[in-house]
């Protein structure tokens, strides 16, 4: 036992001096002189900080105020039917902060509270019931992580390489720990006898604000892990997230998770409202649409380096890190690219990938200065590779809008700036 | 207590007389005895240690079966994860809510369906629906449902979904009439959802397939004829069919090296000009293209969104905070130097401006009529009307629910002082 232990630690011993030299020689930067930052004293380890009562609920220090989600102002008339994007490019891990995941509203978000809140159950249920908010929260409920992905996303890209940031070509997405009861318990509760046979049942579920956003879900999507979420990140949604309760389609586009849901309808057909049939469906190059395209599949980014993330720090090393995610489950594995898609390496995963959820890739790397084409690719537990642009224009075509999950490509120069281009 | 006591006091009688009796003997013979009384304790001290090692033993092996248990309840929860479960569901259910009453659900469940199920009763002609949509709609939507800005287009776009630029309308896109009849019931005008009429529903519908040429100008929509309307786009839709075109083609392992001999770059967002000359068709809305935002990491940190320039005799931090709070007007109204008319009239100059005199603005008959009595736009009509547009206005086109905050209000009516009449 005693051997066992000396042995290891004078293998130790040899291995950090081993590391310690080679580290010595290879320092990029000397310092010439001291660091004022060590050697004086600051006024932060001197004067007092802030004190317990100052910030009842805390936003992000100053020094992170352009970490902020972002609107581009051409894609919309108005501001109040419009998209922002979340700051994929600055975050890391797979939870996105309520305060900086994407909005999507359709007639603006809208302030409800839990006293006005009322959740219908009608159509071809035994018993049409309304529910409270308080009678939510006294149903069993669960907890889940999953992605919410706008079918838009990336869809300013079909055409060509149009917006140069990560946070615009795939910030339609977050990724939340939501707390809520399973829809099946709710449609039991007002009893499916009446729906009889199951198999060609739809629900229609609408929100409380002006648009309504109103869509059809398969009944068997619907009893399977559909949620009425009231909690997100541990805490209330956030207005503009559907507060006080949402609908969560895990794995599907996110027009179908209605906010401020009220309404749960069951019915025998899809109703082909507004947002299933003028939008959200999908124009193929011979002028047919696709329709009723709920599931997002496999896709992953570079989220740094990236446009908004350039390498600031020269040559050495490097992390390139991205996120990956699959409407179908699991991802299983994410291959990086340098050199625009001619050879590939398998990436490290941050953690194993949970299903619809969104999955953390790192490829530590060092960059001796030479310009990259950098590319992800992920694939999911069902096989799925995510397909090249090339790929999805000759299946699509160019005017598809959603549901584009093509590989991005961004090109690195000897600077470390980083660039959206379309690679041959 | 006393019972115990009454057990003991015999023992220790007993001790005394045996130590009495060992004295006796030990005097007598002193090392013999020594030695007697040594093997004795180590007789003694063995048998305490034997006792101690069996002791030892059968509280090892207490452990061994305590970690045994242990292990086995952490192999259970590591490998199976089963302290987690589902939230459970109770067959007969769990006796929350209550039961929705009828003119709940007719309030509420409004859907129509393609079948023209959920119709109510009513309708409407062309004539009626374009001077419904003229007052209600045409602000965004234009006089003949062509778009304004960037708002959606209605009318036009046949076979146009094939082209580089699908137009798609309710005419050359919408698969069912149904959806035109419950999107606008249920949502539009946009700001005053959920108040027009059946009537005035079927009345705009009307008008709209007569924008898009599917009907002649004695059309009338009612619930009786309305399924009989045919879409040109009905047969234009497939079920999702990835599954069985794309689906096969990219489960398959993917390449790793060699995958290609050569790579170009064929396109670079820096270079690309994307603003097509008629503002076009875009992701989200009907978009026009300028503007594309660049980003570098340090830029967005650096813009504070301070005003640079200050105005005599007025706090430039209200006129900034107006700024801002106009972001929300924008959407509708300009201001500047290229300012002009949108869905809401130009701003530039609107202190001291008469109401409802900018050219070629189309009002509503009460902004009409404060122009022809000569009134004019001051602090506090302007501060009015900002509070509560339809309050102040009764009959105003804008679709504007008010400016609730007081603060948000002075700050409007600083920022719209600053800027200048062109």
């Amino acid at each position: 036992m005693k051997d066992i232990g000396k042995t290891s630690r004078r293998a130790f011993l040899r291995g950090t001096a081993a590391i310690a030299a080679g580290g010595v020689a290879g320092k990029a930067m000397a310092q010439e002189t001291p660091d004022p930052l060590i050697t004086e004293l600051q006024e932060w380890a001197s004067y007092l900080g802030a004190g317990v009562d100052e910030t009842p609920y805390g936003l992000p220090i100053r020094f992170e105020s352009d970490v902020v989600r972002r609107n581009v102002e051409w894609l919309t008339a108005s501001p109040i039917s419009s998209i922002n994007f979340t700051p994929i490019h600055a975050l890391d891990g797979t939870i996105t902060p309520q305060g900086c995941a994407f909005e999507r509203h359709h007639s603006g978000a809208i302030e409800l509270s839990k006293e006005d809140y009322r959740l219908m159950i009608n159509g071809l249920v035994d018993e049409p019931l309304v529910f409270t908010y308080a009678d939510l929260e006294r149903f069993p409920r669960e907890n889940h992580v999953y992605f919410c992905e706008c079918a838009a996303n990336t869809g300013m890209e079909w055409a060509g390489a149009q917006l140069n940031g990560a946070q615009f070509t795939h910030g339609m997405i977050h990724n939340m720990e939501y707390t809520g009861v399973p829809l099946r318990t709710l449609l039991n509760e007002a009893g499916l006898g009446a729906a009889g046979d199951l198999s060609d049942k739809w629900v229609y579920v609408e929100g409380a604000d002006a648009s309504s956003n109103g869509r059809s879900i398969p009944m068997e999507k619907a009893l399977d892990d559909v949620l009425v979420a009231f909690k997100a990140n541990g805490e209330a949604l956030r207005m503009e997230h559907g507060y006080p309760a949402r609908l969560v389609v895990p794995g599907w586009e996110g027009n179908l998770w209605v906010k401020w849901l009220r309404r749960v309808e069951v019915v025998d057909r899809a109703v082909e409202s507004r947002e299933e049939t003028s939008k959200y469906t999908d124009v193929y190059e011979d002028g047919t649409a696709r329709k009723w395209t709920w599931v997002m599949d496999a896709k992953s980014v570079i989220t740094s380096p990236s446009p908004q993330m350039p390498i600031t720090h020269g040559t050495g090393p490097l992390v390139i890190s991205g996120l990956a995610w699959s409407g179908h489950g699991k991802i299983t594995r994410v291959d990086v690219s340098k050199d625009g898609g001619i050879t590939w390496e398998t990436a490290r995963l941050g953690k194993q990938g949970d299903t619809k959820a969104l999955t953390r890739f790192y490829l530590d790397m060092d960059w001796d200065g030479s310009p990259m084409l950098l590319q992800s690719r992920a694939m999911d537990e069902t096989g799925y590779v995510q397909p090249t642009k090339h790929q999805l224009r000759q299946m699509r075509g160019e005017n598809a809008v959603y549901h584009n999950n093509c590989i991005q490509t961004w090109l690195v120069n000897e600077e470390g700036i980083a660039e959206n281009v379309e690679v041959s | 207590m006393s019972k115990s006591l009454s057990l003991f006091v015999p023992a220790l009688g007993g001790t005394v007389l045996v130590l009495g009796l060992a004295y006796g003997i030990a005097s007598r013979h002193y090392g013999q005895q020594t030695i007697t009384s040594l093997e004795t304790r180590v007789a003694q001290t063995e048998a305490s240690a034997a006792r101690a090692r069996e002791a030892a033993r059968a509280a090892a092996q207490e452990a061994a079966k305590l970690a045994a248990e242990r292990d086995a309840l952490q192999d259970v929860a590591s490998t199976s994860g089963d302290l987690t479960a589902p939230a459970p569901v109770a067959a007969a259910g769990f006796n929350l809510g209550r039961q929705a009453l009828p003119e709940e659900i007719a309030a509420w469940d409004v859907d129509v369906l393609p079948d023209g199920r959920g119709l109510p009763v009513g309708s409407g002609d062309v004539w009626t629906g374009e001077e419904v949509f003229v007052d209600k709609c045409a602000s965004c939507h234009g006089d003949f449902a062509e778009g304004r800005d960037n708002w959606p287009v209605l009318a036009g776009g046949f076979d146009t979904l094939a082209d580089e630029d699908p137009v798609k309308t309710v005419g050359s896109y919408w698969p069912h009439l149904s959806t035109a009849w419950d999107y606008i019931n249920r949502s539009m005008p946009f700001g005053e959802a959920g108040t027009l009429t059946a009537d005035e529903t079927y009345a705009i519908v009307a008008y709209l397939l007569y924008s898009n040429d599917m009907v002649d100008d004695d059309f009338v929509l009612s619930n009786e004829n309305f399924t009989d309307v045919e879409m040109y786009n009905a047969d234009g839709f497939v079920i999702d069919d990835r599954p069985a075109l794309e689906y096969p083609a990219w489960r398959t392992e993917p390449c790793m090296e060699n995958c290609k001999t050569s790579v170009e770059i064929t396109m670079r967002a820096t270079f690309l000009d994307v603003t097509p000359e008629d503002g076009g068709e875009s992701v989200m809305n009907h978009a026009s293209t300028t503007g594309t935002p660049t980003f570098s990491a340090s830029a967005a940190a650096d813009d504070d969104g301070a005003p640079t320039a200050t105005i005599d005799g007025m706090d430039p931090t209200l006129v900034a905070a107006g700024e801002g709070a106009f972001r929300q007007c924008s959407s509708c109204h300009q201001v500047g130097a290229s300012a002009r008319n949108s869905s809401g009239p130009q701003l530039n100059g609107l202190l001291g401006r008469t109401i409802g005199s900018v050219d070629g603005f189309r009002y509503s008959n009460t902004f009409g009529d404060a122009n022809a009595a000569g009134d004019v736009w001051t602090e506090e009509n302007l501060a009015a009307f900002l509070a509560d547009p339809r309050g102040a206005m009764p009959g105003t086109k804008m679709s504007f629910r008010g400016v609730r905050n007081e603060e948000d209000i002075a700050a409007l009516i600083a920022y719209l002082a600053s800027v200048e009449a062109e």
